[in-house]
């Protein structure tokens, strides 16, 4: 997921960072990543020398604060049910803030270095993803993205063109769909289930995460014969006014108004529907969950809003219902798909290290070297909160079935349970 | 029909500008500094009677008043601890404490309310929406509220200037600080009611910025802030009018840019324009040319 914005304050504190931060790469060189057992305890780890060395990293402070946020206490609540259990894989873990800047983002991935990161679960936005993969890379240290959902985070994928820019990453996977998979599978549902042939589109050219899916679901919904009728634009800074978006695709006729964006600009989209009283069916991707539990949200403006997601917090399964318990007593709130995916990766590193016959005495490259094996294995497969039988490709990317939910009575509803009445 | 709802719209937005930028020119005019910190005090304003309506569930007005009040308390505090203490420093050095006061607040913020964006309920919620030519036309109630409130802040501010010993004071102090220090003029004391109106006024500007886009995060008052200022600037900033002008002005703008030219140039066309503006009439549009005398 990414956010960008390069706002008054986020260039100053762009350039306050740039300052500091050569200094504090330079620093971070000179030592190679510890591998001495039973160093410092970290915090919520266990202090057994026997441990694997997990480290995490994601914003959570600034705007980007509650996906970093849901990472963290994700993958705490992980670490402390694998080491409650006390089987051969046990974890220590460090998480550090990056505030969802690329330069501090590199700087926290170097402290977690020097701290003798083995794996990263990380990190968790998209930009600074990009920038630490690279680093993850040169280093050979393994890293799964529990989010971070751009292709250029994984690389080797060829763009519009056909070149590949950026390189493939060898030792870097995601658990969350990549940007153009979620625009692919939105255009065929829309054409599959039949819910409109007018569509208008209203995405944030500013946010690399949105125009990516942006982009894929144009390409689909052309081949497919969907007819877009309308595209509009926002950026980060001007995301307080959409009367004129929306304005556009009532004026064009859309029947249904594809929202690849973020809950907090939705729900802005959809006040402003209401007021004039336009109904079509608003079809959102992941970055549209969390708009039911926003404070003081009136969940009658999102009836019959349909939108991807790998988790739903409501679904009714035991693994589901226990996470989400979990997740509530630790921090009072529900979950969304960003703690359901970091969860998931910590596990599924687990089920990798047991595969793999790894040891926590290995050093970082040797442990990366042999997860690559795993998980590339077309045999392993991992079944979490987030999708049953996953798999890996060579390519980094995670195979498993995205699925559509309807928002009906302030709830998800698999649309085959909805109701007729609410979905027209 | 969709050139007057464009129209509309471009007031709606413009109305909440023109009310930011009152307080932004208002401290300007009378302090000449630049309080950056005005876009995250409305936030403040914003949380302050979300709080009081939403959370506790008391009368939105009785939130208005006491996000008044903090506000203004805020204000008062924020002016004696961190820019009292360099007024006789150079102004940019002031201006780079007003950004680590933006900062300070935004995670503050962050710390007390969360990252979470809230939803904020608008205080004239389930009030009638004017509706013209048979329904063709919506008017929401928060737009007429802001619009009035505008014009009543702005003939106020201009009565209280021109018509009270406070006032008067105060056009002293902008006028020439040293020469009102020596008719006896307090020249501090002034400052700092200054702030403390700008800052009540960043309340009310808080709860209508809020209550027509209904978001609520720590970083809520920046963007609108800086808008705010660009309209300040525009009308002429230190004029009580321009702003309201400039921020009218700006909001249709903006919202006839993005509607007549696209959505991707709407920010770029408007600061062009303020370019253009600035080229011409260096003081902004109502601004008075001060030659600088040496």
């Amino acid at each position: 997921m990414s956010f960008t914005s390069l706002s008054r304050r986020g260039f100053l504190q762009a350039m306050g960072i740039a300052g500091t931060a050569g200094a504090l790469t330079l620093a971070g060189c000179g030592s190679a990543p510890a591998q001495t057992e039973g160093t410092d305890s970290a915090e919520g780890g266990a202090t057994t020398g026997a441990a694997y060395k997990l480290g995490g990293i994601g914003p959570t402070t600034g705007a980007a604060a509650i996906y970093g946020s849901a990472c963290q206490n994700a993958i705490e609540i992980a670490v402390e049910e694998i080491n409650a259990e006390g089987g051969a894989v046990t974890f220590e873990q460090q998480f550090e803030d990056d505030a969802h800047d690329a330069t501090q983002s590199v700087n926290a991935f170097n402290t977690l270095k020097d701290w003798g990161m083995q794996v990263l679960v990380g990190t968790t936005t998209t930009a600074p993803a990009i920038a630490v993969s690279e680093e993850a890379n040169k280093d050979n240290i393994f890293m799964l993205t529990p989010s971070a959902s751009s292709t250029d985070v994984i690389g080797g994928q060829a763009d519009a063109d056909g070149n590949v820019t950026i390189q493939r990453k060898g030792n870097v996977f995601q658990m969350c769909f990549t940007d153009p998979n979620q625009g692919t599978a939105s255009a065929k549902y829309i054409a599959d289930n039949k819910l409109g042939t007018k569509i208008g589109v209203i995405y944030n050219n500013s946010d690399a995460y949105s125009t990516g899916i942006y982009n894929k679901f144009d390409e689909e919904a052309k081949s497919l014969g969907l007819d877009i009728v309308t595209v509009q634009t926002f950026t980060d800074d001007n995301a307080t006014d959409f009367s004129v978006q929306v304005n556009a695709c009532r004026d064009a006729g859309a029947e249904v108004v594809f929202l690849p964006i973020y809950y907090t600009p939705a729900s802005l989209i959809l006040t402003y529907a209401n007021q004039i009283g336009y109904k079509p069916i608003f079809f959102g991707v992941d970055g549209m969950d969390g708009i039911l539990s926003l404070e003081g949200f009136d969940t009658s403006l999102a009836e019959g809003v349909m939108l991807l997601t790998p988790f739903s917090a409501d679904a009714k399964d035991d693994k589901t219902q226990a996470f989400v318990t979990a997740y509530k007593n630790k921090t009072g709130d529900t979950p969304n798909q960003f703690a359901a995916d970091a969860y998931d990766c910590v596990y599924a590193v687990k089920a990798a290290l047991e595969q793999g016959e790894c040891t926590p005495d290995m050093s970082a490259s040797e442990i990366c070297d042999k997860l690559v094996k795993v998980f590339t294995d077309p045999t392993f497969e991992f079944s979490g909160l987030t999708g049953e039988t996953m798999t890996w490709q060579d390519t980094g990317e995670v195979s498993k079935d995205p699925r559509a939910v309807i928002i009906q009575g302030g709830e998800y509803v698999s649309p085959e349970n909805a109701t007729d009445a609410a979905s027209e | 029909m969709g050139f007057l709802e464009n129209l509309i719209n471009g007031v709606s937005l413009g109305s909440v500008y023109a009310i930011i930028a009152l307080g932004y020119t208002m401290v300007y005019g009378i302090a000449r500094m630049l309080n950056f910190a005005h876009g995250d005090v409305i936030m403040v304003g914003g949380y302050v009677s979300f709080v009081i309506a939403s959370s506790m569930g008391l009368n939105p007005l009785f939130g208005i008043l006491v996000a008044v009040i903090v506000c203004t308390a805020l204000g008062i505090t924020i002016e004696k601890v961190a820019y009292k203490p360099l007024r006789q420093s150079a102004s940019l050095t002031v201006l780079i404490t007003a950004i680590g006061v933006s900062y300070l607040l935004q995670n503050t913020a962050l710390l007390i309310w969360g990252a979470n964006p809230k939803v904020y309920t608008s205080v004239v919620a389930g009030w009638p929406q004017l509706q013209l030519f048979d329904g063709q036309l919506i008017i929401s109630a928060e737009t007429v509220v802001t619009i009035c409130a505008c014009a009543v802040i702005m003939i106020a501010m201009v009565t209280f200037i021109h018509r009270t010993k406070i006032g008067k004071a105060m056009r002293a102090v902008s006028e020439d600080p040293g020469a009102a220090r020596l008719m006896g003029i307090n020249v501090d004391s002034t400052i700092s009611i200054t702030f403390a109106i700008g800052s009540g006024l960043a309340a009310i500007a808080g709860v209508l910025l809020c209550s027509s886009y209904p978001t609520l995060m720590p970083t809520t008052g920046a963007m609108p802030g800086i808008k705010a200022f660009t309209a300040a600037v525009f009308g002429g900033i230190g004029s009580i009018p321009g702003a309201v002008l400039g921020g009218i002005l700006l909001g249709i703008i903006e919202i006839f840019a993005k509607a007549y030219i696209g959505t991707q140039f709407s920010d770029a066309i408007v600061f062009a324009v303020l370019i253009i503006v600035l080229l011409i009439k260096p003081s902004g549009l109502l601004g008075k040319y001060v030659p600088e005398k040496v």
